[in-house]
């Protein structure tokens, strides 16, 4: 079972390496809804699959992080992806597996999920 | 709202707009009584904003009309036949308690409580003391032991995150719960 005991063994196990985080760092941000609408409509295993897959695969350049109602709630789960140098892009209604095809076009191969995004979802609410 | 732990994560939300640095999180079973109990230090509320935060038609924002978080969590309690209350002052703190009675047909289940702890303790900059008991079983996170452990390393550090996600996993009586039915 796990013990804090080992978390400090983690702890001097990443001393000595690099590659701590630091939000300067990170050149994409990825902004999951999390108000009450956001929550009702399954928000909680989006960002789980947000925070779980970018470990996963050790891209620590992405930040991911929360915001209240962006005031667009029937379209939630609603995420926000910020790269530097690009327009912001809006995905809705996402889910788990969604956010993991997000990972993989849009945050490692650079290509917006075109299907998922608001833009493309605003005559099928 | 389909969990209470849903309604957890979303009302802890509320203290952490508040500014809390340290919310306290107690989800008590007791038989078939549950008790959750979220406290912040955050900015409190002024007595006319405490009276009205259950009324779904009351909110200090000036986007919108609605203010739901509090209101579907009071409900989600009452209709069990437990209650709801909601302590708050102003620059102190709030303290929201709600008491559920898990045998009643329209109790929703608790959920995945431990994805909503994972996710607000190692997303949030506050510290948090989580308490789960279940019948006398019980288990206390507090990030500020780990963050002392931890020195300056984030527990957004995804090596960091992925261990206290396991931790929470394997301590929490909720874990066990599983595990003894996998057994049997």
């Amino acid at each position: 079972m796990k013990s804090l005991e080992e978390l400090r063994a983690l702890k001097e196990q990443m001393q000595g390496k690099m590659g701590i985080r630091h939000d300067s760092d990170t050149d994409i941000k990825v902004v999951v809804g999390m108000a009450t609408c956001g929550i009702a409509a399954g928000a909680r295993p989006v960002l789980a699959a947000f925070t779980d897959e970018l470990a996963a695969r050790g891209l620590n350049h992405v930040a991911v992080t929360q915001t209240g109602c962006i005031g667009i709630c029937q379209f939630e789960p609603v995420v926000e992806v910020f790269a530097k140098g690009q327009e912001k892009v809006t995905y809705v209604k996402m889910t788990a597996e969604k956010a993991k095809k997000v990972i993989e076009d849009h945050i490692v191969n650079g290509k917006v999920v075109t299907e998922y995004t608001i833009g493309a979802n605003l005559n099928n609410r | 709202m389909q969990e209470i732990s849903l309604n957890i994560l979303d009302v802890t939300q509320n203290s952490i707009t508040a500014g809390a640095s340290l919310i306290g999180i107690d989800v008590v079973t007791r038989g078939s009584e549950l008790t959750v109990e979220i406290r912040d230090d955050g900015c409190g509320m002024t007595e006319e904003q405490a009276a009205n935060v259950t009324d779904p038609f009351y909110t200090t924002r000036t986007t919108r009309r609605v203010g739901l978080g509090i209101p579907f969590f009071k409900m989600a309690a009452e209709m069990t036949g437990g209650s709801f209350s909601l302590r708050s002052q102003k620059g102190v703190g709030t303290t929201v308690t709600a008491v559920f009675d898990t045998s009643n047909i329209d109790c929703m289940p608790l959920g995945d409580i431990g994805e909503t702890i994972f996710l607000l303790v190692t997303q949030n900059e506050c510290d948090f003391v989580y308490h789960r008991e279940i019948d006398g079983r019980s288990f206390t996170l507090d990030t500020r032991e780990l963050r002392e452990i931890l020195g300056g390393i984030p527990l957004s550090q995804p090596e960091v995150a992925a261990f206290v996600k396991e931790y929470i996993a394997e301590n929490s009586p909720d874990g066990r719960e599983i595990t003894e039915r996998e057994i049997r």
